[in-house]
């Protein structure tokens, strides 16, 4: 029996309502988690990320210290009741490799140099997922990062662009994604205008990847005014929280 | 050489804080003839350089600097000692007992697991270990008072110029501080009433360190609580 | 912030202090909570779920429905499953990885609270005895560690199947299929786990962190609605004496009362 395929877009709105270059509502906050060294919290459409950064720290198991700088370690973790069927809590193989790519995003925009031997470890627990997962990842833990004091060489920006229903779209939700024809996401440091994560799903050709990889800049610009008020507005709240600042008896 | 941004703005890491000849200073570097913003926190341009007061960093040890910590796990020859840094600082017997290891020595009657203690950082390794010494006076184990923790960037808000911030807090309360650059801070009083009256002025610094006029707020807010205390 | 590897003898000494003259550090009474907050209905693709902050303690329950085969000895009734996630962001002494001893005690004891109160009646949700029944998932995230992790995870996990919607499935002959509408669980009862831990000679309520640490025991009681116990869980190197243990059932009963009256108000 043959279903017609769904149609993603209409009259040139996606479903959820969309223009192509819109990304979807955003909010950011930092300094979140008590316990860790910086922290982030992200929502990006239906996408909620908690981001908790610990050190530059010991590095535990120390065989795997680095000598002359400190080792980045990122993983990517979903909850079981993130995505509909409920996925099992153990690691998965594109968890594997989505840590791993994250790591790459975040690395060149970090002074890991200035540690040997330590780890800085940040963990991203996705609480609910709905697509461009990865890159929301990167956008949260770059902000934890920079939360956490760690001297960095700028931030990191990442943002999706794809092909759906014949269109070039910025920031794929999770059906455009399964659906669609093409997903690119990228991450790149702005300031310094280098990019950092490059992946391509499916099929593009030259001019429609240099639509979509244009169109990702642009989406990383929005984004990028996102991470920069969630770093300022913890300052502003810490003073209207007057006594409360984060001031611990150990 | 152009200064980019109004003193004392709110700028994050990669923004371009000057281009041309300025001295990078601190939480800033410099590439390619311009000088960008390596930590989150207010721009601050002076004669010749300009640098970042950090709103949030992690610490990084400097020789001479007092440091309190505790105790994680006692070696041979020397401790361990836990200080909140990128790496635990060591402390050996010789910068201790002011002699050499000797193997009669029992290392855990002098610092066990779990002591806290105050100590100056004598040198830093080349891969960023501190390595500490208790000699000298006020240093070594502390015995009673309670500790609290503070980000290390906001510990010069707490001491202020020439120390106007602690030595008032001092006068007012009566209590003795001892402030560690790592950002843990030493508060004995002989009230128990004052001591907590310390944590909520460092709850108050913390939050409020990248203010203006704050010396001036704390000493309002400490005689307001001690009138109220009054009562 | 990062916490010192071993608490120190300073820290110790304090708490230990504080606690001998009948208050906590952070002011509270040996038998006060810290402030509790509820958040129901936060993750829009789970079938139920509530974030609870216990102090600065954080969970999330999250609960997710699905049809499956029942366990073999009980055949025609629907399955429950607890399971909890340390993650490591809750505390730099979580490192990722399988759950251990404490994660596997942590889902168990939030399970035999839920199941003894038989808050859920399991054989409602059968569907078609011996071959199908709702799998019905509990889920726990904890996101923040500074003490009593058992409490706040049973309090979120009953605050979550609260507002569980669970799919409703059509029998046709041998076909079963998804119905586009949902029902709420039924939920007969709310069972509140309550933990009282003992530092010297006193019975604490809702230790922190720091607390846990030098706690010689504890004591987790959960108590269903008629002031019953469904669920009792001791850990802990030292041992407890009958008056201790009394005591501590009739501090569980009082603040389970109250702590059930904040859930039905959230």
């Amino acid at each position: 029996m043959n279903t017609a395929k769904r149609k993603l877009i209409v009259d040139e709105v996606r479903l959820d309502g969309r223009k192509f270059d819109d990304i979807r509502p955003m909010k950011i906050e930092s300094g979140v988690l008590p316990n860790a060294n910086g922290s982030s919290y992200l929502e990006q459409g239906r996408n909620k990320i908690l981001v908790g950064v610990f050190g530059p720290r010991e590095m535990h198991p120390k065989h795997l210290a680095d000598p002359h700088k400190a080792v980045l370690r990122c993983r990517y973790h979903m909850a079981p009741f993130s995505v509909d069927p409920r996925r099992s809590p153990a690691p998965s193989r594109r968890d594997t490799e989505l840590s791993m790519v994250i790591r790459n995003a975040l690395e060149p925009a970090i002074f890991l140099e200035r540690y040997p031997r330590a780890s800085i470890d940040a963990y991203a627990e996705i609480l609910e997922a709905d697509g461009s997962t990865r890159c929301a990842c990167i956008v949260a833990a770059s902000v934890a990062l920079v939360d956490a004091g760690i001297p960095m060489r700028d931030l990191v920006v990442a943002c999706s662009a794809g092909k759906v229903d014949g269109e070039i779209v910025l920031d794929l939700d999770d059906i455009e994604d399964k659906e669609g024809t093409a997903d690119l996401p990228v991450a790149y440091m702005p300031k310094l205008g280098k990019v950092t994560l490059l992946q391509m799903d499916g099929i593009l050709s030259p001019e429609e990847f240099d639509r979509a990889f244009q169109l990702t800049l642009e989406g990383g610009k929005k984004i990028y005014e996102f991470q920069r008020e969630a770093l300022k507005t913890k300052y502003a709240k810490q003073v209207e929280k007057g006594e409360k600042g984060s001031v611990e008896q150990v | 050489m152009s200064q980019l941004f109004e003193n004392r703005s709110f700028v994050v890491p990669g923004d371009v804080l000057a281009e041309g000849g300025l001295r990078p200073g601190e939480n800033t570097y410099r590439l390619q003839g311009k000088i960008y913003a390596a930590r989150v926190g207010l721009v601050e341009y002076s004669r010749g350089g300009v640098s970042v007061i950090a709103l949030e960093s992690n610490y990084e040890p400097r020789v001479g600097e007092i440091v309190i910590g505790t105790v994680m796990d006692v070696d041979l020859g020397g401790w361990r000692v836990d200080i909140e840094g990128s790496s635990p600082a060591l402390l050996n017997v010789s910068d201790v007992l002011d002699e050499p290891f000797k193997p009669e020595m029992v290392l855990p009657k002098v610092f066990d697991l779990g002591d806290v203690i105050v100590a100056r950082v004598v040198s830093v390794s080349r891969d960023g270990t501190p390595i500490l010494s208790t000699l000298g006076s006020n240093l070594g184990k502390v015995e009673k008072g309670r500790l609290v923790r503070m980000t290390p960037s906001k510990i010069p808000r707490l001491i202020g110029k020439k120390g106007s911030m602690v030595n008032m807090i001092l006068k007012e309360t009566g209590c003795q501080i001892v402030i560690g650059q790592n950002g843990i801070i030493l508060v004995s009083c002989k009230d128990s009433g004052m001591g907590d009256l310390v944590v909520r002025v460092m709850q108050k610094i913390e939050s409020e360190a990248h203010t203006t006029g704050l010396t001036n707020r704390i000493y309002e807010f400490i005689k307001e609580i001690k009138e109220k205390e009054k009562r | 912030m990062s916490r010192f590897e071993v608490v120190s003898k300073l820290r110790r000494t304090r708490i230990s202090t504080v606690i001998a003259q009948g208050k906590r550090e952070d002011g509270r009474g040996l038998s006060d909570f810290r402030a509790i907050k509820i958040r129901k209905g936060i993750i829009d693709k789970a079938e139920g779920s509530a974030e609870v902050f216990l102090g600065n303690t954080r969970v999330i329950a999250g609960v997710k429905v699905d049809k499956g085969e029942p366990f073999s000895d009980t055949p025609n009734q629907a399955v429950l499953t607890v399971n909890a996630e340390f993650t490591p962001i809750a505390s730099p002494t979580f490192e990722p990885g399988p759950p251990d001893e404490t994660s596997v005690e942590l889902a168990r004891v939030v399970d035999r609270g839920i199941r003894s109160s038989e808050a859920i009646d399991l054989e409602k949700y059968c569907i078609t005895p011996g071959k199908t029944v709702y799998v019905i998932f509990v889920d726990l995230f904890i996101l923040n560690h500074s003490g009593n992790l058992i409490d706040a995870s049973a309090l979120a996990s009953v605050a979550a199947l609260q507002n569980t919607k669970l799919p409703k499935y059509a029998l046709e002959s041998d076909k079963i299929s998804l119905l586009d509408t949902r029902e709420p669980l039924e939920l007969r009862d709310l069972p509140i786990t309550v933990s009282i831990g003992k530092i010297g000679n006193n019975l604490i309520v809702d230790p922190t962190a720091d607390e846990e640490e030098i706690m010689d025991t504890r004591l987790t009681i959960a108590t269903n609605k008629d002031g019953h116990i469904c669920a009792m869980q001791k850990s802990g190197s030292t041992g407890l004496d009958l008056e201790e243990i009394k005591k501590a059932i009739n501090m569980a009963r009082e603040k389970a009362t109250e702590i059930r009256k904040l859930l039905m108000e959230s």
